[in-house]
């Protein structure tokens, strides 16, 4: 036997093996992508070695200041807009007697899960040059605005993202115990005053959290400016495109370049937002939850009027696509007329993409339930210092928008020893990479709530920790898990922005497709997939609002 | 399996400079009911958590049997474990729950059930067999627990303040059935508690702990009567401290001088003289001619005994006890009285807190 120097010596247990393992799996996928893609931005082709020239041009060019300021005046604008319309529809939804509160409900979840660019598209059909609602007005005499440029990226932004501070702001007036309220009212503040003094300041962190949310999902959106900016409004994630399509056969320098400054861009709103959590956080434990307001008659509909036509509006699109695709078309767009040619073409032209796009989402679902587990049982049963270090790294992710981790994928794995480039492989992993924090999360949030001496009960009766873990901690976490993974599959099925970096001719999806297919302007095929893609999201969320019933979070 | 006794050597827990368990010795004896007693942050459930596996020993050894089980991982320690919460598996039945530790030790089917059936009739749940855990209350949800802790036999029975989620009367109950039961199978048991009232009337006996250290071991009247010290004396039942001197150059007739008065004929352990402390019970107070001298502040008629609480001269307040029985009616508040401490049951303690009698 050897014998080693004594060290602290690890326990060589199954935890041991799985952090090994973990540790491992996320230095090959996640840190040396993405030091490579920092190497990268510092070369160029023009000079040799370590170079600052990519920076120095991106400060010094109109091209790329004016996206750096069509990006950060679009983000913050659209996390603006989503505040004014997210935070009063909770309020009224949660304190008033809105009609078809639960119908609303769902709708406001169904625009939040809907693939970004079916918006974007959606609103093109109807707004666009050759839109529906155009063609009927012009028909009237009547010019109705564009639905290009910022103002239009902003407004399906808005449509579209708003649920996020909706969904955090109506958590936190849920949960606010209505002494707290009445002791303002005690205390002579008026109803209006009452709101901007005591109920305001108590829910703000959670605004902040769901307009930094916005923020950060607007910023990694690729399709919407894509598809409505048409080369015109350029923001980074489009050039990060732009430039790696460029530069293929080439070296992608320029895309890490602008990769890394975006990853710093929505690091540093993050970081901006735990800065001033941290300093004010109000945990609260609703003893009272507070009242709702029971009205009557025309105020009750005066109430449910903004709140059903907000909804409404964020749902349109998905009708849209779904009633566009059953609509005969020529080259010239949309020709009314009812018929199934749309499917047809697509069943014969890209099943492929349709069933490529299940069965990767399928895959990563299964690496991402399984690696969930073992990681947020880690996260909070094995704290220590790995345990840090494992969650500052599987939480990095949220701030890596898709294209850029697309391209930290691409600089990776391009040449030896790993070569995956144009694989399956890599799509699932870009897949798994980005959905993990989401499950890590409700994975160990679950597991805050569970009693530990239920693991200890367990190994005390003689079983080991290893078998514990799947026979009994596993087994408990599985509804959470399932319920969660639901949640990232659709966003799987729904994913362009990094597919469109990653995809090849073998394992294009649905929506690299769709994108295709618009850009081609062949709008009947783009939606009937598009109502494919859309069918499958409401089907997976009803399997999961009936299945999670309330307990697991939609963000 | 068979029960064994275990025995602490000088365990340590330190978490950083701070030492959960600052150095502990026992030995419990095999087949007892032994408990640890002590205010939350002791370092009582540490150190059952130490003999549990699920906490490491940093020093010092804890052995089960003469064999030394520092470096045995907890799942094969062949213990028993009962939790505060109960800690039951909610997607398994009862009589799976009970099954469970069974299953892991490999006995062969056709004995499982009848040895579940046994140990829930022993906790007289049996009809309750089929039912799921969210179906129980909580009384019922420990009974679950006990069985399923006592059937795989376990050398050494732990349980972790298991009855402080229950309500009043279901501890009391539960309390007589955990004792029954233990005498039963004679299993050797530690037991955690912060409630001195139950570990009075539970345990074979108990350490009394504080800080991570051991302030007394002993037997449940031992503890009571005779407390080590004055830590010992304040946190079991009550105890009214008073300031005196003692003159005991004569041990088998020392004097106390509490205030101004005498009080005489106190037994010593050994010969002391010097500043002290004085522990007497509630019950071990009288009123009557002489003694020293306050007012009733309070008087409260609790069926078979009245509690006053009678303010001395320097400003102290004092808890006596008088039984209905003894008194012929309860005294009015603001009544003088005098406060006669029984020389044969007060506790004398010398300058550093150490028992002199």
């Amino acid at each position: 036997m050897m014998k080693f120097p004594a060290l602290k010596k690890p326990k060589l247990d199954f935890w041991f093996f799985v952090k090994v393992a973990v540790i491992l799996a996320m230095l090959f996928f996640l840190v040396y992508p993405f030091s490579t893609l920092i190497t990268r931005s510092f070369f160029s082709k023009k000079a040799d070695g370590a170079t600052l020239e990519n920076y120095a041009t991106f400060f010094s060019k109109k091209y790329y200041l004016d996206a750096l300021k069509n990006t950060l005046y679009i983000t913050f604008a659209s996390s603006i807009t989503c505040l004014l319309v997210g935070a009063p529809m909770a309020y009224l939804m949660t304190r008033y007697n809105v009609f078809g509160k639960r119908v609303i409900y769902v709708c406001i979840i169904l625009a939040l899960m809907s693939p970004p660019f079916i918006g974007a598209y959606s609103w093109i059909l109807l707004f666009g040059r050759a839109g529906f609602v155009t063609r009927l007005f012009a028909g009237m005499g009547i010019t109705t605005p564009t639905i290009y440029g910022p103002g239009g990226i902003i407004l399906v932004f808005t449509l579209h993202l708003f649920p996020y501070v909706y969904l955090y702001v109506s958590g936190a007036l849920t949960s606010i115990d209505s002494s707290l309220e009445e002791a303002g009212e005690n205390l002579g503040s008026s109803k209006l005053r009452r709101l901007f003094t005591v109920t305001l300041p108590v829910v703000m962190p959670s605004v902040l959290a769901g307009a930094v949310m916005v923020f950060m999902t607007s910023l990694a959106d690729f399709g919407t400016p894509m598809l409505l900016g048409e080369g015109k409004t350029r923001v980074l994630p489009v050039l990060v495109y732009d430039a790696y399509m460029s530069e293929i056969g080439g070296n992608a320098n320029m895309a890490s370049t602008l990769s890394v400054i975006v990853v710093a861009c929505s690091l540093s709103v993050l970081l901006l937002q735990k800065f001033y959590v941290a300093r004010r956080n109000y945990a609260m434990t609703s003893l009272r939850p507070p009242k709702v307001v029971e009205l009557h008659g025309w105020k009750r509909f005066l109430v449910t009027l903004p709140v059903a036509l907000v909804a409404f509006l964020g749902l349109l699109p998905q009708l849209t696509v779904v009633v566009s695709s059953f609509i005969r078309t020529d080259f010239t767009g949309f020709i009314g007329g009812f018929t199934l040619e749309n499917y047809e073409k697509i069943l014969s032209r890209l099943a492929t993409n349709i069933t490529n796009t299940y069965y990767f989402s399928a895959i990563a679902i299964i690496f991402i339930v399984i690696f969930g587990m073992l990681i947020s049982y880690i996260l909070v049963r094995r704290r220590g210092k790995v345990a840090s270090a494992m969650d500052l790294l599987v939480m990095f992710p949220y701030v890596i928008p898709g294209s850029v981790l697309g391209v930290c994928l691409i600089v990776a794995f391009n040449r030896q020893p790993v070569i995956l480039t144009g694989t399956a492989a890599i799509m699932i992993i870009s897949y798994v990479v980005r959905k993990l924090p989401y499950t890590v999360r409700s994975g160990s949030a679950f597991l805050y709530q569970m009693d530990a001496s239920v693991e200890e009960a367990s190994i005390s009766l003689g079983v080991s920790p290893m078998k514990t873990f799947f026979t009994v901690v596993a087994r408990l976490m599985l509804p959470g898990i399932l319920s969660g993974a639901i949640l990232s599959w659709i966003t799987c099925i729904n994913e362009l922005s990094s597919s469109i970096m990653l995809y090849s001719g073998k394992t294009s999806t649905i929506s690299v497709a769709i994108y295709q297919e618009v850009m081609r302007m062949s709008d009947g095929t783009a939606a009937a997939l598009a109502a494919i893609l859309t069918l499958t999201t409401v089907v997976s969320l009803m399997i999961f609002l009936r299945f999670s019933k309330g307990r697991v979070s939609v963000i | 399996m068979e029960s064994h006794d275990v025995i602490i050597k000088d365990a340590v827990k330190a978490y950083g400079d701070f030492k959960a368990v600052a150095g502990i010795s026992l030995d419990i004896r095999k087949g007892e009911f032994f408990t640890l007693l002590g205010p939350s942050g002791c370092g009582k459930t540490t150190l059952l958590r130490m003999i549990a596996g699920f906490n490491t020993i940093d020093e010092g050894t804890i052995s089960f049997g003469g064999r030394v089980i520092n470096g045995v991982p907890a799942h094969k320690r062949g213990i028993g474990m009962v939790f505060q919460n109960y800690a039951i598996f909610p997607h398994l039945t009862v009589a799976e729950n009970v099954a469970y530790g069974l299953k892991a030790r490999k006995v062969p089917a056709r004995d499982i059930a009848p040895r579940v059936r046994t140990a829930l009739e022993m906790v007289q749940i049996d009809p309750l067999a089929g039912r799921r855990p969210n179906e129980l209350s909580g009384g019922q949800q420990q009974r679950v627990a006990l069985a399923r802790a006592f059937v795989i036999e376990p050398s050494v029975l732990l349980m972790d303040e298991p009855l402080s989620n229950l309500d009043a009367k279901l501890r009391v109950q539960m309390r007589t059935t955990i004792k029954k039961l233990q005498r039963k199978l004679g299993i050797t048991t530690v037991y955690v508690t912060h409630d001195q009232e139950e570990a009075l009337s539970i345990s074979d006996r108990i350490a009394v702990m504080k800080d991570g250290r051991i302030m007394q071991v002993g037997e449940p009247t031992q503890i009571y009567k005779k407390p080590e010290n004055a830590f010992v004396a304040g946190f079991i039942g009550v105890s009214n401290f008073l300031d005196c001197q003692v003159d005991g150059q004569d041990p088998g007739n020392a004097t106390l001088l509490i205030g101004d008065f005498r009080l005489q004929g106190v037994r010593l352990n050994r010969p002391y003289a010097g500043p002290g402390k004085i522990a007497a019970r509630p019950e071990h107070l009288s009123m009557g001619a002489e003694g020293i001298p306050g007012r009733i502040e309070l008087s409260t008629f609790l069926g078979d005994f009245i509690e006053y609480e009678i303010l001395l001269e320097n400003g102290q307040t004092l808890q006596l006890n008088e039984y209905t029985k003894d008194a012929l009616t309860v005294k009015k508040d603001g009544t003088p009285v005098k406060v006669l401490p029984d020389a044969d049951a007060v506790i004398v303690y010398g300058e550093g807190g150490e028992a002199l009698t």
